[in-house]
C-alpha cells in the first residue's frame, strides 16, 4: 500500500460529538482512505450501464448527464411504486435513534451521517421535498431538502460507506432496513454512472467469465487441479474434482475467492476432501464458477443478471440439486432472491442427501443447500470419521457473517460443525454474535485498499470482540463462512488483533476428516505441524 | 431551534383555541366544524396512505432473521424470531406491536480507552415508548365514557383499575401521571442526547409538544379546573350522533384540549405518526423466513440481459478445449 496507514491507537480516538453545522448541509470532504475509486468506463460499458466515463470522486466535476436531476427523481418515483419496503421506510421512521450506535461505521467513525437513521434521512429528505405534500409546502421545516449535485456526492460517499449488513434493522422498532435503502440509493446512483470499481469490475468479470477475478476456463481448471495435487501431498489421497460434467447429481457453487484467495483456499481443500470421502456424485462449473453476486451491491437487475447462471447451468448439466459453499452475501441472494428472480427451478429435485437420505425440506423450492447444512447433517448421522485433535492447535471463535445471520438465520449449523471438528471453541460476547453480529467492515464491495481507513474503522467493533476472546480465552483463530470476511478479517486482525488467524469452517472439517487410505498427517492443510507431530514433520 | 419552533407552534395553537372560544366566541368552529373536518382528514388520509402502501408490491421476501432458521429437524428453530409459518409471523408481529420487541434489544455502545467497546443495557427508550403508547391507549378507551350512554362495563372497569390507588378526588388516574412522565422523558432524551438532538426535526418535537399539550390540558381540566363533565359529555355525544350542540358551560380549556386532538388527527396521516399502521406492513417483519421452501413471486418481474452458456463457450472455446473440459459444440 502506497498510502501511509493511520495507526490503530490514533484510529481508536473517535470523536462522537456531532458537528456544529446541521446535517442538511450536504458537503462532503472526500478524504483519502475513506472512499473507493470510481468504476472504470470499460466495466460500465461491458455491462451496458449508463454514463461510462473517466472520473474520480475527488474531482470537482463528476460529469453527470445534463438531466441528472430528472433521472434521479424519475428513478425514485419508479422505485417508490415498485418497492413497498422503500416507500414505507421513507415514511415511517420516527428518528428514535435506536439504530444509531448499532452501525459499525458509526461506532468506528463517529460521523453522524453513519448513523443508519441519518444515512436514510439523506435520501428521505429528498423524498419529502419532492414526493410529499408537507415537504413540497414547507420544505426544510418539514424535513425536506433540495436535490443538488452536492447531495448526489453525499449519497455516493455514505451509500458506499454502508455494508448492507442489516444490523440496524434488527434493532429498529419498525424493521427499517438500511440495507434496503442503500441498495435503492446505489441503484439510483448507478443511473448516473456512479459506482465504484471494486464492485463493478467483479460484476463485469463475473458476467463475462463466470467469476469475479476474470479467470478463464483453463485457469479455473488449473486452480482446481492444483488444489487436487496439493491435497494429495498433504493427505496421500488423490481426489476427483470434475468440472462441467453432465449428469452429476449435485452442482457445487462457491465464491471464486475459495479457489484463488488465502485463507479461502484451505476451505476449498476441505470441500474437496469431504466430497471425495463421502463419494458425492458432483461437479464444479467453470461457467457458474461464482457464488458471490456483486449485483447485490449494484442493482436488483444486476443481481438477477449475474444469478441467472446458477440455475441455467444446473439445467444444462442436468443435475438434481445444488450445494452452495461458504459465502455471505451470496447466501442472501440464494436465500432471498434467487428463486423469485430466476426460478421456479422445476427442473431440479428436492435436495436429498445421497449419504444420509435426509431430505432438505427447508430448500424444497429453491433446491439449493448450504454446505454447513449438508455437512452438519452428515456429522449428525455419523457419516464422517473425524479426529478433532488435529485442530487442537486452533482455539476457535466464530464470526456470524452478516447475511447468513440476518437474512437467513443460519446460526446453529456452522457451530455444530465447528464443535464436532474442533475441541477449543469460545463464543464472542453475545452483543456481537448471531443476529447481533458485527460486519467485518468491508462488505458490500468496500474491501478495497484505498478505503483502508474506513474499513478499519468499520471493523473496529468486530475486531474488539475478537480481541476480548483473544485476551481472555486465548482464541487464535476467527472462523467464518463468508469469502469477503475471509479476505477482510485477515487484514482487520492484522491491524487490530495481531496473532489471530482467519479460517473457513471447512478447513477445520478438512483437518479433522479421517480419509480412507490417507497417510499419517503431520501437518494441517496450511502446512503447519500438528500438535505432537512437530518432530515427525521435521 | 426546531424544538423551540415546535413549542411556539403548539403554544400558538393553544392560544388560538383558547381565545378563539373565550374572546371571539368561535365555539361552533372549534366544537363542531374543526372536529368533523379533522376526523374526515384523519380517516381519509389514513385510508389513502395505507391503501397506497398496500398497493405497492413486495417484490422480494426480505425478512430480517433474528433467530435460527427452520432447517434440519434436530436444530431448534427460533419460531418467533425467524418464523417460517403464518402463525409464527403473527406471533412475531404481536411481540413487535404489543411489546416493542425490537426496541427491547436496545443497547448502548461505548468506546473506552484501549480501545475497548462495551455494550450496556439501555431499556429506557423501550420503557418510555411502551409506557407512552399503552397509557395513550388506556386513556383513549377511558374517554369512551364521554361518547357512550350507558357507559360500557369494560370502560368503567378500566377506569376503576386505572384509579386503583384511590388518591384524591377526583380519583387520580395512574395513566395520567405515566403518560406525562413518558412524554417528558421522550422529550428530555431528544434534547439531552447530542446525537438524537442532531437528527431531530421540527416534526419530532412538534408531535411530542402536541401530545404533551393534549395530555396536559386534560390533566388540568380533570384535577385543577374541574371541567363540567356533564356539559362536555353532551357536546361529545352531540358530535358522534351528528347532532352537534355547544353547551355554554363548557370552558375554553376544553376547546384547547379538543383542538389539540383535532390537530393531532389531521396531522397524523401526513407525518411520521404513520409508523403506527406502517409497522404492520414492514416487509422485514411481517414475512415468513420460508424463502427456500416456498417461492415468492415478484409481480413486476421482467426479463434481463444475461450471458448464456452458449455465448460463454463460444468466446472461450479453445481454452475450454485445451483445458480438457467438455464442450457442448465441438
Amino acid at each position: 500500500m502506497a498510502e501511509k496507514q493511520p495507526k490503530p491507537e490514533d484510529l481508536a480516538q473517535v470523536d462522537y460529538r456531532p458537528p456544529k453545522k446541521g446535517w442538511m448541509d450536504p458537503h462532503v470532504d472526500f478524504r483519502k482512505g475513506t472512499y473507493c475509486y470510481s468504476a472504470l468506463a470499460k466495466n460500465i460499458e461491458y455491462l451496458g450501464m449508463p454514463n461510462p466515463r473517466d472520473w474520480q470522486p475527488f474531482n470537482a466535476d463528476w460529469k453527470l448527464p445534463p438531466n441528472w436531476k430528472q433521472i434521479i427523481l424519475d428513478g425514485m418515483k419508479d422505485r417508490l411504486e415498485k418497492y413497498r419496503s422503500f416507500r414505507l421506510f421513507m415514511d415511517i421512521c420516527v428518528r428514535c435513534g435506536a439504530c444509531a450506535d448499532k452501525c459499525h461505521f458509526y461506532v468506528g467513525s463517529g460521523d453522524p451521517k453513519n448513523m443508519p437513521v441519518l444515512r436514510a434521512e439523506l435520501i428521505r429528505s429528498v423524498y419529502r421535498r419532492y414526493f410529499t405534500p408537507a415537504g413540497k409546502a414547507f420544505g426544510a421545516l418539514a424535513g425536506g431538502r433540495e436535490l443538488t449535485e452536492d447531495v448526489i456526492k453525499e449519497w455516493f460517499y455514505y451509500f458506499y460507506q454502508c455494508t448492507e449488513c442489516r444490523r440496524c434493522s434488527v434493532f429498529c422498532p419498525y424493521g427499517i432496513d438500511q440495507a434496503e435503502i442503500t441498495m435503492i440509493g446505489r441503484e439510483l446512483l448507478n443511473l448516473l454512472g456512479l459506482n465504484i470499481n471494486w464492485v463493478i469490475e467483479p460484476a463485469a468479470n463475473c458476467f463475462r467469465t463466470g467469476n469475479h477475478l476474470g479467470i478463464q476456463p483453463h485457469g479455473f481448471a488449473d486452480s482446481i487441479g492444483f488444489a487436487v495435487d496439493e491435497l494429495e501431498e498433504i493427505t496421500g489421497v488423490r481426489v476427483e474434482a470434475p468440472i462441467n460434467r453432465k449428469g452429476a447429481e449435485v452442482l457445487f457453487v462457491t465464491p471464486s475467492a475459495d479457489y484463488f484467495g488465502t485463507p479461502h483456499y484451505y476451505t476449498l481443500l476441505g470441500y474437496l476432501q469431504l466430497f471425495h470421502e463421502i463419494g458425492l456424485d458432483y461437479t464444479w462449473s467453470a461457467f457458474a464458477g461464482e457464488g458471490g453476486n456483486f449485483g447485490l451491491f449494484t442493482s436488483h437487475e444486476m443481481i438477477k443478471r449475474l444469478n441467472n447462471k446458477i440455475y441455467a447451468e444446473a439445467k444444462r448439466l442436468g443435475v438434481k440439486w445444488i450445494i452452495g459453499g461458504e459465502c455471505g452475501h451470496m447466501w442472501r441472494v440464494i436465500h432471498q432472491y434467487m428463486d423469485t428472480m430466476n426460478g421456479p427451478a422445476n427442473f431440479l429435485e428436492v435436495p436429498k442427501s445421497p449419504i444420509t437420505g435426509t431430505v432438505f425440506e427447508n430448500a424444497k423450492s429453491t433446491k439449493m443447500v448450504h454446505i454447513t447444512e449438508f455437512t452438519s447433517d452428515l456429522i449428525r448421522n455419523g457419516k464422517l470419521k473425524l479426529d478433532p485433535t488435529r485442530n487442537d492447535h486452533w482455539n476457535v471463535t466464530f464470526h456470524d457473517s452478516c447475511n447468513p445471520a440476518r437474512a437467513m438465520g443460519l446460526f446453529e449449523e456452522p457451530r455444530y460443525v465447528i464443535k464436532n471438528t474442533c475441541r477449543n471453541f469460545h463464543e464472542m460476547p453475545e452483543n456481537t454474535i448471531r443476529e447481533q453480529t458485527f460486519c467485518c467492515g468491508s462488505g458490500a464491495g468496500l474491501g478495497t485498499d484505498e478505503n483502508f481507513e474506513m474499513r478499519m474503522r468499520g471493523g473496529l467493533p468486530r475486531a474488539n470482540a475478537v480481541k476480548h476472546v483473544h485476551e481472555t480465552k486465548g482464541v487464535n483463530v476467527l472462523s467464518c463462512i463468508c469469502a469477503i470476511d475471509k479476505a477482510n478479517l485477515s487484514t482487520l486482525m492484522e491491524y487490530w488483533v495481531p496473532g489471530v488467524e482467519v479460517a473457513g469452517i471447512h478447513e477445520f472439517v478438512g483437518n479433522a476428516l479421517v480419509m480412507k487410505g490417507e497417510k499419517e498427517r503431520t501437518t494441517d492443510l496450511r502446512g503447519t505441524p500438528l500438535r505432537g507431530k512437530e518432530a515427525a514433520h521435521a | 431551534m426546531s424544538a423551540l419552533y415546535s413549542l411556539l407552534t403548539v403554544l400558538v395553537l393553544i392560544l388560538l383555541a383558547y381565545f378563539g372560544v373565550a374572546s371571539a366566541h368561535l365555539g361552533v368552529l372549534f366544537g363542531t366544524v374543526i372536529p368533523f373536518a379533522a376526523i374526515a382528514v384523519f380517516l381519509a388520509g389514513l385510508a389513502y396512505r395505507v391503501v397506497k402502501w398496500a398497493n405497492t408490491p413486495v417484490p422480494f421476501r426480505i425478512p430480517s432473521t433474528c433467530g435460527q432458521q427452520k432447517s434440519l429437524p434436530w436444530i431448534k428453530q427460533g419460531r418467533l424470531e425467524s418464523p417460517s409459518t403464518a402463525l409464527g409471523v403473527l406471533g412475531r408481529m404481536a411481540l413487535e406491536v404489543l411489546l416493542f420487541r425490537s426496541l427491547f434489544r436496545n443497547t448502548k455502545a461505548e468506546l473506552r480507552d484501549g480501545p475497548r467497546l462495551v455494550y450496556g443495557e439501555n431499556k429506557w427508550l423501550w420503557l418510555g415508548a411502551l409506557a407512552f403508547h399503552w397509557t395513550f391507549l388506556v386513556i383513549f378507551l377511558r374517554h369512551l365514557r364521554f361518547f357512550m350512554e350507558p357507559v360500557p362495563r369494560l370502560v368503567n372497569l378500566l377506569a376503576d383499575v386505572d384509579g386503583f390507588f384511590q388518591v384524591g378526588a377526583p380519583v387520580l388516574y395512574v395513566t395520567d401521571l405515566v403518560i406525562l412522565a413518558a412524554l417528558l422523558y421522550l422529550l428530555f432524551r431528544r434534547l439531552r442526547d447530542p446525537q438524537i438532538r442532531y437528527i431531530s426535526l421540527f416534526t419530532d418535537y412538534f408531535a411530542l409538544f402536541l401530545l404533551l399539550g393534549l395530555a396536559g390540558s386534560g390533566v388540568l381540566m380533570r384535577y385543577f379546573t374541574r371541567a363540567d363533565i356533564v356539559a362536555i359529555k353532551e357536546l361529545a355525544i352531540g358530535l358522534v350522533t351528528f347532532s352537534p350542540v355547544i353547551p355554554k358551560e363548557v370552558g375554553p380549556l376544553f376547546f384547547v384540549h379538543l383542538f389539540l386532538l383535532c390537530v393531532l388527527l389531521a396531522y397524523f396521516p401526513f407525518s411520521k405518526l404513520m409508523h403506527a399502521p406502517g409497522v404492520f406492513l414492514s416487509p422485514t417483519r411481517n414475512l415468513a423466513n420460508n424463502n427456500r421452501m416456498k417461492r415468492h413471486v415478484n409481480p413486476w418481474d421482467y426479463p434481463v440481459k444475461v450471458h448464456t452458456y452458449a455465448e460463454w463457450e463460444e468466446e472461450f472455446h479453445d481454452k475450454i478445449k485445451a483445458a480438457g473440459l467438455p464442450l457442448d459444440r465441438e
